[in-house]
């Protein structure tokens, strides 16, 4: 491998002429059944199993006010009510711009939605939920990685970025990904990075990762200078308008601000990129109520709010690309439909998801309801799932990333023949 | 391999070798960390570290004052996490010190892996305050000793019971929640299965260990009334901060967990409990397996968890005989270099091999956090994940090639590299790194290079 210093990195070209991303190459398998070259993909990993019934309230259900009591969200237009969806679901009044988001068409609510994986334990069901199989452990990559591996290919730019210091199993896999995440320390001087470079020649897994992070820092350098470039035209008013690549100009975040809103940012700063990877993924933690979790305040409206706005700002910083994204939100599991002894809900098994974005055929909520009386729960204690959570993702990776059929059902998600894609989630 | 045996000794089953370590070990790896098993395991001395119940005592004592304090329109939002946060500071870093100073590394690698094993994390309430005198407390005096024991010291600490909230569940037929339905109360109070749930899950059988939901359950109406003292309103008797046994929240009759019915002895239920938990043969098979894959390789050889298991139960949970015939695996011994250091591994053995001084304040804790992995702060009860995969992120290694950097340009000219790098890699340094080593443009460079070589990003 030749030696790469960052400033050769930058001016080879590469990034603006949309050549490749990563150094790398993809193992590419199966020919595109169509190709949606600008498509984007989010997918928003919510770990500690979010409670469904609390974000998403079954208003109609009749057993809904007895199983959560105090926590019970009031109807539509009370005082601190739940948001209207389809006269029978709410949305938890922290999330408001998830409500204006459905109103907009552009959010697919999915209700008693679980994973193949129907025990309790956090760690093996957001392995399941990662690794694309029906059984903890039972492989080592993950289904977005296989399927971007698979899917579709547009040059070589069919990749993904992981926000975060590492790469989480739903993104660990044969196809080159990286990831990326703010650094608080000042650059490598060239020669060092050099050196570096020389010294992890012979090393097959170090040669990569810093091969894949300075591509990522590359592409996140750039990407200030066109946020630099786009305010600068804003600024002034006979400047030639911006080419849609640029635009719009989000305000860059101090160093050192929210996490959470530094990653939807840096998130956003590689989707834009006409030759950035076309899939991101971050998590977020603290779903794990299992005392004190509050109704239409407290514990968890807090954790909702903060993912709720985290949401916006990334619609926001998009800007254009919004139209071409879809962003997913999944949990591992549901909790108890009914409130433990200690205010909270302990570990379930059904739960919510969430489609959002520009590209999402939405303003629908998406569920064959089992209901929540007691016979209606699964072991007596839980929501008890309807739709298969793989339905969901096979019908976003064949729509909205063209990854064929039967690779979805062989090597994305093994052995899946029989759970159909749910087609019609993404706009033609 | 005989060339190998100080440098896995020290790296692998130490925390990285100091300058003339290797030399000292020799071929000797297994004499060397047999005979740190013998003496009690150390104890953290330093004036400035108090105990759990005192820290529990005082933030209880300011919870209460905030609350009133609130009522009066006072701003108070920060002072919890500020008499907390210097807490935490002064225990972190009087474990990164022992880390870096001790001559029993082994001992404090294990004592590291049974406070992961039994994970609690310092984003929960009063945690970032207990976080470091748990360690102290239920760790550490148990590490050397029997699992049983060490299994109900965890459990029964005010930071276990808090950390998954056990200190609230109440059993639903206990004299607690009778009365609370006689008043009608509007919340109802009844179980919560969270630590039950992790001491199976986690801490004893694992998870596929042979337990079901209703294990679960039964298990957590059985340590219903462990809880501390001095809480707020039902929970408020006892010695505050302290472990106390509430009969009149503990759900009573007997209760049968994984086929064995156990009479309702109060609070010794639970331990018996445990007890049996900890000589299950899933327990044993759990703890081999996480063991072996922490000091051989992310993917154990079977063999090796077979006769860590056998150990286990042979001597009763005792964990001496268990480190032993994990010393005397030949497996362990075979390569080096098995595995990937985590971020702590990475920055404790910098500190070791540079000597680096671990100050007061928050400089020496900083790189913790910049390379992802803050003590104490697993942010779940499985704690700190253990496999190369999980810490070998492209973003990740960058940063640890910034810090070597930052680390390089502070000390400069004030070690030599190319000196150290044999002391500190011995038989695994490799021919690239020596001569690059010897190479490098400056003595800060050097010392960069060290750092962010293959050789010393694994152990």
């Amino acid at each position: 491998m030749s030696v790469m210093k960052r400033r050769d990195f930058l001016n080879s070209g590469a990034l603006a002429a949309g050549g490749a991303f990563f150094t790398s190459g993809l193992s590419l398998a199966g020919a595109p059944a169509r190709s949606r070259p600008h498509a984007r993909l989010v997918l928003v990993i919510l770990r500690g199993a979010l409670d469904g019934l609390a974000a998403v309230p079954p208003l109609g259900d009749r057993d809904y006010p007895r199983l959560r009591g105090e926590f019970a969200l009031r109807s539509p237009g009370q005082p601190q009510g739940a948001l209207p969806l389809d006269g029978f679901f709410g949305l938890h009044p922290s999330l408001g711009f998830l409500h204006s988001s459905y109103g907009a068409r552009e959010l697919v609510v999915f209700h008693a939605v679980a994973s193949p994986y129907r025990e309790r334990s956090h760690f093996d069901g957001q392995d399941v939920l990662e690794n694309g199989s029906t059984v903890p452990h039972a492989l080592q990559s993950g289904w977005l990685n296989r399927a971007l591996g698979s899917a579709a290919p547009v040059g070589t730019r069919q990749s993904g970025v992981a926000l975060g210091q590492n790469v989480p199993l739903v993104m660990r896999g044969p196809a080159e990904v990286t990831s990326w995440s703010p650094s608080k320390l000042a650059g490598l001087d060239e020669d060092t990075l050099a050196r570096i470079t020389d010294l992890y020649a012979r090393d097959p897994l170090l040669s990569v990762r810093l091969a894949d992070a300075l591509a990522a820092d590359a592409m996140v350098a750039q990407n200030g200078r066109l946020d630099a470039m786009a305010q600068e035209m804003a600024a002034a008013p006979d400047s030639p308008s911006m080419s849609p690549a640029a635009s719009p100009a989000p305000k860059s975040l101090a160093p050192g601000a929210d996490r959470y809103a530094e990653i939807v940012h840096a998130a956003a700063g590689f989707l834009r990129q006409e030759s950035g990877p076309q899939v991101a993924v971050f998590d977020t933690t603290g779903w794990d109520t299992h005392a004190n979790e509050g109704g239409a305040e407290g514990q968890l409206a807090g954790r909702l709010a903060g993912l709720d706005k985290g949401l916006a700002r990334l619609r926001e910083e998009l800007g254009s690309t919004w139209k071409d994204t879809a962003v997913l939100l999944v949990t591992e599991f549901g909790r108890t439909a009914a409130i433990n002894g200690t205010r909270g809900t302990d570990h379930g098994t059904a739960t919510m998801a969430f489609l959002i974005g520009g590209a999402v055929a939405g303003g629908r909520v998406i569920a064959d309801w089992p209901g929540l009386s007691s016979r209606a729960l699964y072991q007596g204690r839980d929501l008890a799932p309807t739709l298969d959570l793989r339905c969901v993702l096979k019908g976003v990776l064949d729509e909205h990333l063209s990854v064929p059929q039967r690779v979805l059902d062989g090597s994305v998600f093994p052995g899946s023949e029989s759970v159909r894609p749910l087609r019609g989630l993404i706009r033609a | 391999m005989q060339q190998f045996s100080s440098i896995i000794a020290a790296n692998r089953f130490g925390l990285g070798a100091r300058p003339g370590d290797l030399a000292a070990i020799g071929e000797e790896g297994r004499g060397w960390l047999h005979s740190q098993l013998t003496a009690a395991a150390p104890v953290l001395a330093d004036a400035g570290l108090g105990t759990s119940a005192g820290v529990l005592a005082q933030a209880f004592a300011l919870q209460r004052q905030i609350q009133l304090e609130r009522r009066s329109g006072g701003d108070v939002q920060q002072r919890l996490p500020q008499f907390l946060k210097p807490i935490y500071v002064t225990e972190a870093t009087a474990r990164l010190r022992q880390g870096v100073l001790t001559d029993r590394p082994f001992v404090e690698r294990l004592t590291q892996f049974w406070s992961n094993h039994f994970a609690v994390s310092v984003d929960k309430q009063y945690l970032a305050g207990l976080a470091g005198s748990f360690e102290r407390e239920a760790i550490r005096p148990h590490v050397l000793g029997n699992f049983g024991d060490l299994l109900v010291a965890a459990e029964m600490h005010p930071a276990m019971l808090l950390y998954l909230d056990n200190h609230l569940s109440v059993g639903p037929h206990s004299d607690a929640a009778r009365r609370a339905e006689l008043r009608r109360r509007p919340a109802k109070i009844g179980i919560n299965e969270n630590l039950g749930r992790e001491i199976l899950e986690l801490h004893t059988l694992g998870v596929g260990g042979g337990y079901t939901q209703a294990d679960v359950t039964s298990f957590a109406t059985v340590i219903t009334g462990w809880s501390v003292g001095g809480g707020n309103g039902l929970f408020a008797t006892g010695p505050p901060g302290r472990f106390v046994f509430r009969p009149d929240t503990h759900e009573p009759g007997p209760k049968t967990v994984l086929g064995r019915r156990y009479a309702d002895k109060g609070y010794e239920q639970g331990v018996e409990v445990l007890s049996e938990l900890a000589q299950h043969p899933s327990t044993a098979r759990h703890i081999a397996t996480k063991l072996a894959q922490h000091f051989i390789a992310d993917e154990p050889p079977p063999a090796v968890v077979a006769r860590l298991a056998q150990a286990f139960t042979e001597h009763g949970g005792d964990l001496r005989p268990v480190y032993a015939a994990l010393i005397d695996s030949p497996e362990a011994w075979e390569q080096p270099l098995a595995k990937y250091k985590t971020p702590s591994d990475f920055i404790v053995s910098s500190y070791r091999g540079l000597n680096l001084p671990v100050d007061s304040g928050r400089g020496p804790l900083a790189p913790f956090e910049l390379l992802g992995q803050r003590t104490w702060q697993p942010g779940s009860p499985a704690g700190w994940p253990d496999r190369s995969a999980d810490w070998d992120g492209a973003s990740a290694l960058l940063k640890r090639i910034e810090w070597a950097d930052a680390v390089g340009a502070r000390l400069g000219s004030r070690r030599e590299a190319a000196a150290l790098a044999p002391q500190l890699l011995g038989a695994s340094l490799g021919e690239s790194t020596r001569i690059a080593v010897s190479r490098a443009a400056s003595a800060s460079q050097a010392l960069t290079l060290l750092l962010a070589s293959p050789e010393f990003l694994r152990r």
